[in-house]
């Protein structure tokens, strides 16, 4: 039998800082019936405003990191020259040593070790979460700092909020994405019904927003275009503008430059939580509610 | 000395002070390692002098050599390798490749695994008023922008003060940029977002054990967030830029904030000077 996914809505920008938080954090509040996922796992944020109560904490494993057991060691060498991270190299006393930032658990060094004096160590590398907020279930995590495998829990969570939603038979998830266009991202990407790329009327928001865009098109996710802060550079938001028009993509919102919205921030408050953020709070309810528009089709 | 810029938290202004850092000091060298979006040419706009492809080994398997006996799939940690015994095929998912070169190391038929290169991005080096320029750029679709990064590193020199503008938050890419320097400048805002990410970032740097310090971007009057953490954890601020509209127009135009605050070119020295001394010190 076919399962029906729910529909995941992916925020992403490219360009850190755009205002990709603030938005999920604002739509989390204003859409209902959804899954909220936080897929930023080395920097999330989403939880300062929505203030989760955790229900379920997991271990997320991440690779293994090789040691070398330097009693068995013979210093022949040989899995210096095979890894091709230089994560193995002579220490100080003259033992070969692991770099456990540098290697990155493929094994080779295991398979020509002579004397097997090498090991294998799984790491956990993170935590995830399946948490209650007054807005909905929310699931996250926290990768370690300086860990890898960010992709893989960005699919974990993922996966995991599309079986809750099953579940309790909501129809959509709201996906808070990383920054860039690497692994991370394109796990948020992978099985998302829409992307929403945040980007900001600057030079680098525009040459990040080119990139995003190739990213989504390259793994066949529909993007729509959100540009925040529009009115810091008019010429910039009418260059987003023009390449919309030519690339068939839709400007879903402009949201105005207002210092409210740091001010709201600074009490972990969005731009829907006050009175004071007349104009910011308008067009994200504008958005919104193209939002639930679309879910409904 | 070799200085890194990171964040934890994107968009905090990384690019524009490590522009303003590499401009404002003689004799420096801009690299910029955040090849997921690279930026900083924007504001350094330098003539590109030479470009040249980064590549990978990846397997090629040669199915009519291929004896379909799964070893490389076996010992493939990523997963990257799948053999369909019952219908005789192998199959290679290059986005899950850490190009590692085990498969063709334990492959028992000769020449049935190939390695071969595969472009992961570009590396850019260029020039603008002596201002030296590095860049690299992630090819769109690629997943990691961990080997590009250590690739391009390969061509920094050891001699010269070079300033390497990382990517945000705090994974693989970000360890690499920052792993091998000697100070870390972490750049952050005072907001919750900010701090938290901030948090994050030094719970990286220490467990790497870099030296860092940090600037406090969009800082204004009565909002002391970062400066109390700051004191608390006895880490030094080198300094703060003030939160302004003009600086973020003069910004969405390519024009660092070195350029737009009153004496920028002596704050950004004097930021230096500071780092300078702390890594003299701590050897």
């Amino acid at each position: 039998m076919q399962v029906d996914r729910a529909k995941e809505i992916v925020i992403l920008s490219g360009k850190g800082g755009t205002g990709k938080t603030t938005l999920a954090a604002s739509l989390s509040k204003l859409i209902p019936y959804k899954v909220i996922v936080d897929a930023d796992v080395d920097a999330s944020d989403l939880f300062i405003l929505l203030k989760p109560d955790p229900l379920r904490q997991n271990k997320f494993k991440g690779g293994s990191i090789a040691s070398i057991d330097t009693k068995k060691c013979i210093q022949c060498g040989e899995c210096e020259k095979k890894c091709r991270f230089n994560a193995i190299s002579k220490n100080t006393e003259g033992n070969f040593i692991v770099d456990p930032y540098k290697c990155e658990g493929c094994e080779f060094c295991t398979y020509v070790c002579p004397v097997n004096a090498i090991k294998m160590n799984p790491q956990i590398v993170g935590n995830w979460y399946v948490s209650e907020t007054s807005f909905g279930t929310m699931v996250h995590a926290r990768l370690i700092p300086g860990a890898e495998n960010s992709g893989n829990l960005v699919a974990l969570v993922k996966r995991e909020a599309q079986l809750i939603a099953n579940k309790k038979g909501l129809k959509s998830i709201i996906v808070d994405g990383p920054p860039g266009i690497g692994c991370p991202v394109i796990s948020s990407l992978s099985g998302a019904a829409l992307a929403l790329i945040v980007t900001e009327p600057t030079l680098s928001g525009i040459h990040d927003l080119d990139r995003i865009l190739s990213t989504c098109k390259q793994f066949n996710v529909n993007a729509k275009i959100i540009i925040n802060k529009a009115d810091i550079n008019q010429s910039n938001t009418e260059k987003i503008q023009q390449f919309a028009n030519k690339n068939g993509l839709e400007i879903m919102g402009k949201i105005p430059f207002d210092r409210c919205v740091v001010k709201n921030l600074s009490k972990n408050l969005t731009p829907i939580d006050s009175d004071n953020c007349g104009d910011v709070k308008e067009e994200i309810k504008k958005i919104s509610n193209d939002i639930l528009r679309y879910l409904s089709e | 000395m070799w200085i890194s810029v990171a964040s934890g938290k994107g968009g905090t202004g990384k690019t524009t002070v490590a522009v303003s850092l590499a401009l404002s000091n003689k004799n420096t060298i801009y690299v910029d390692a955040d090849v997921e979006e690279p930026n900083g040419f924007l504001f350094i706009k330098p003539v590109i002098k030479e470009e040249f492809s980064y590549t990978e080994l990846i397997p090629l398997i040669h199915q009519n050599k291929c004896t379909f006996c799964g070893k490389c799939a076996d010992a493939c940690v990523y997963k990257a390798i799948a053999i369909l015994k019952p219908v005789k095929k192998a199959i290679f998912f290059p986005e899950l490749c850490h190009s590692c070169g085990l498969c063709s190391f334990v492959c028992p038929v000769e020449d049935a695994i190939e390695e071969v290169p595969k472009e992961k991005g570009r590396i850019r080096k260029g020039e603008k008023n002596g201002q030296l320029f590095i860049e690299g750029i992630l090819n769109v679709g690629e997943a990691s922008g961990t080997p590009l990064i250590r690739g391009m590193k390969k061509y920094i020199p050891h001699d010269k003060d070079v300033i390497i503008d990382s990517s945000p938050g705090t994974s693989c890419p970000v360890v690499e940029s920052v792993g091998d320097t000697d100070f870390v400048l972490l750049v952050t805002e005072p907001t919750p977002f900010g701090l938290n990410d901030l948090k994050l970032a030094i719970e990286m740097v220490r467990e790497m054990k870099l030296s860092f310090g940090i600037i406090v971007n969009k800082h204004e009057e009565g909002n002391n967030l970062i400066r109390d953490y700051a004191r608390e954890e006895k880490i030094t601020v080198l300094g703060e830029i003030p939160f302004s509209r003009e600086i973020a127009e003069a910004y969405s135009k390519g024009i660092p904030v070195v350029d737009v605050l009153p004496d920028g070119k002596k704050f950004f020295v004097n930021i230096m000077e500071k780092i300078r001394k702390g890594v003299n010190a701590s050897g």
